[in-house]
């Protein structure tokens, strides 16, 4: 629409009010949208109980800004509650679950992509199919057998328990991008002298780095912010992920403590918001997918 | 430098007969060019030389060993690939050191032979490069370049030139022949292409539908076609066949059909005699062709009409009919006549092809 080219004078100014209806105004709802409540979240962070619970009507009321920003809430988050725990156990447990998970899919991913063998086929349906299976169902078996297997309450029971829903993703992302790779170049490399393993190593995976990447982080960020099975299998404070420790101890009864609540949440995203603008470029190239020669 | 043989070689996919009892004895330092229409089995009996694809039945041997069941790594092989496979993080020189590197050969060495290769294909400028910055004949070079470096007994080439542009293709065509005439290493060339299967074989191997239809050099498959398939793929335009009953009249073989009628020529008379009053195919290149003169005997022309006209400058192409019969001959570009006009075309005598109706073989 922005680019036709009109006769007359009319046509031009009927396609910038296409324009206005069309683009602008969408999209600065949808950013308003997406981007008012991570506004909303920064401000509560830094203001001062007083302002927080000053009523709506007050002449001194601000809901938007704040006048007197303060570190109090992030200084209770690591004085008061076991926040540092929480960010050094969800660390461990992203990190840990993303790498069994990228090693596995990384194998599942290069197999269904490249060998053959019998129902391999139905193996890559049914590896996506388990990606089906809601968490909201899959806990209550889950947590007998994390009983079964006393991992109940220990950070096991995450890093073992990710896996269920990360290893479909991860399967399906790099066996697509696999597929985008011509098999010729590592053929190519059987005939120079390398061994099939040695192929992948050397030829695919250097050339699948943006989809090796995207995996990795989408699983990081799916870990680092999971909450059913984080809310299930783990009770003790000193256990908890930033998710779910937030929550709980920052919620009693029905006080909301709200300073801290947001400045957890906060600080819970900066990591995550971190990665993402490292690696963006190579994560819009990994769900792409593209190799030109 | 090895001589590949293969015996009673076999692949077969699920439902697929790909490759059927393919015997071939490749001599040393012979280029040899597999060639023939899509889905013949030409690139699948490559590949098995190459290991890439699993042997259903049958042996191959690279000069004295039989490789059946070596990985590619360890046949001591190269191949260059139809979309040039290179390596696209790597350097050209990386790609090309890769397979030296893979064999652990010393740096200096591999340094000395990725320059020597770079030197005769002319890409020494190219080395520091990535693949995305060259054109398509320079990686073209490259992945030939790749393959050279490691002096392997055999060098493999799966349809290399089909990517490039017409001009291009012609052009590396040579520069491969010469290149082969240098290295003097065996070679196994395929394509689909028989203006480059005659012009670069030493001797060519003709494959349809799995099944090897003749092996000889260039010029016998074209003088000397076994069957009526070789005949109509080499050479173009392609041969012109037409139906025709052969009879005995005055104590001489013909053969005729409506709208034409020419006599059999000495040569073939003894073979054709079985077939007397039955069907075959006549067999009559068009560059066999020409417009008859006074003194052409009237034994060997025939009367046509003029349907259509493809000048090309350096010789004109006729459609013409006699009665049904579509030919189509290459005739000297002094020659004018225009559509719908008569003409009497003669024969080349000695150069007419008959072929068996039922088992298409040549009489």
């Amino acid at each position: 629409m922005a680019g036709r080219a009109g006769s007359g004078a009319g046509m031009v100014e009927g396609s910038r009010w296409h324009k206005w209806v069309f683009f602008h105004v969408p999209l600065t709802v949808f950013v308003v949208g997406t981007l008012f409540p991570f506004y909303w979240m920064l401000v509560t962070a830094f203001r001062p109980d007083g302002e927080l619970y000053r009523p709506w009507r007050a002449v001194n009321n601000t809901p938007f800004w704040t006048t007197q920003p303060t570190l109090e809430h992030a200084i209770y988050l690591f004085k008061q509650t076991m926040f540092a725990t929480w960010l050094w156990n969800t660390m461990f447990i992203a990190l840990l679950s993303t790498l069994i998970s990228l090693f596995c899919g990384l194998l599942a991913g290069y197999a269904l992509a490249r060998l053959r063998f019998p129902l391999a086929g139905g193996l890559g349906t049914g590896i996506f199919v388990t990606y089906l299976v809601p968490p909201t169902l899959l806990f209550i078996p889950l947590a007998n057998i994390i009983r079964d297997f006393r991992l109940g309450d220990t950070s096991w029971s995450l890093i073992l328990t990710y896996p269920t829903f990360l290893i479909p993703f991860c399967t399906w992302l790099l066996m697509g991008y696999f597929k985008t790779i011509p098999k010729e170049l590592e053929e190519c490399a059987r005939i120079d002298g390398a061994t099939r393993v040695r192929a992948m190593i050397q030829i695919i995976f250097p050339i699948a780095t943006p989809g090796i990447l995207s995996a990795g982080i989408f699983a990081f960020t799916l870990s680092w912010n999971e909450f059913i099975y984080a809310l299930v299998f783990l009770s003790s404070p000193q256990q908890k992920t930033v998710p779910v420790g937030v929550v709980s101890e920052l919620i009693r009864g029905d006080v909301f403590f709200w300073g801290p609540l947001m400045a957890g949440a906060l600080l819970g995203s900066i990591p995550v918001a971190l990665i993402y603008s490292f690696f963006v470029e190579h994560y819009v190239a990994g769900l792409t997918g593209a190799v030109k020669g | 430098m090895a001589q590949v043989m293969m015996k009673d070689l076999n692949k077969k996919y699920d439902e697929v007969h790909a490759v059927k009892d393919v015997n071939l004895h490749i001599r040393d330092k012979e280029f040899i060019v597999l060639v023939g229409p899509s889905g013949c089995g030409k690139s699948t009996t490559l590949r098995m030389v190459a290991g890439l694809e699993e042997i259903t039945a049958g042996e191959i041997t690279i000069g004295d060993r039989i490789v059946n069941d070596l990985p590619p790594k360890d046949r001591d092989i190269a191949m260059v690939f139809q979309n040039y496979a290179l390596y696209p993080h790597m350097t050209v020189y990386d790609n090309m050191a890769f397979g030296l590197k893979m064999r652990k050969f010393p740096k200096a060495e591999i340094a000395k032979r990725v320059g020597d290769a770079a030197e005769i294909l002319g890409i020494q400028e190219l080395l520091k490069r990535k693949p995305r910055q060259l054109s398509g004949g320079q990686r073209q070079r490259v992945a030939v370049g790749r393959a050279i470096v490691r002096h392997p007994q055999v060098f493999l080439f799966d349809e290399p030139l089909s990517n490039l542009d017409a001009k291009l293709r012609v052009q590396m065509r040579v520069e491969l022949k010469r290149l082969h005439e240098r290295l003097e290493t065996t070679a196994i060339y395929v394509t689909h292409d028989q203006v480059e299967a005659m012009t670069l074989g030493d001797r060519v191997v003709v494959m349809k539908d799995g099944w090897i239809q003749q092996v000889g050099e260039p010029l016998e498959l074209y003088g000397k076609p076994a069957n009526r398939f070789v005949a109509g793929f080499i050479g173009s335009p392609s041969m012109n066949f037409v139906d025709v009953t052969v009879a005995d009249a005055g104590g001489a073989l013909w053969v005729e059909t409506a709208g034409l009628r020419v006599k059999v020529p000495p040569a073939s008379a003894g073979r054709l005699g079985a077939y007397k009053s039955q069907h075959v195919t006549l067999g009559i290149r068009p560059e066999d062709l020409r417009v008859a003169s006074g003194s052409d005997s009237a034994d060997y022309s025939f009367d046509t009409v003029v349907e259509v006209v493809e000048p090309l400058g350096s010789e004109i192409l006729l459609d013409l009919k006699a009665g049904p019969n579509v030919i189509v001959a290459r005739v000297d570009p002094t020659v004018r006549v225009k559509h719908s006009d008569k003409m009497r075309l003669a024969l080349h005598s000695e150069r007419v092809h008959f072929f068996d109706n039922k088992t298409e073989l040549a009489i």
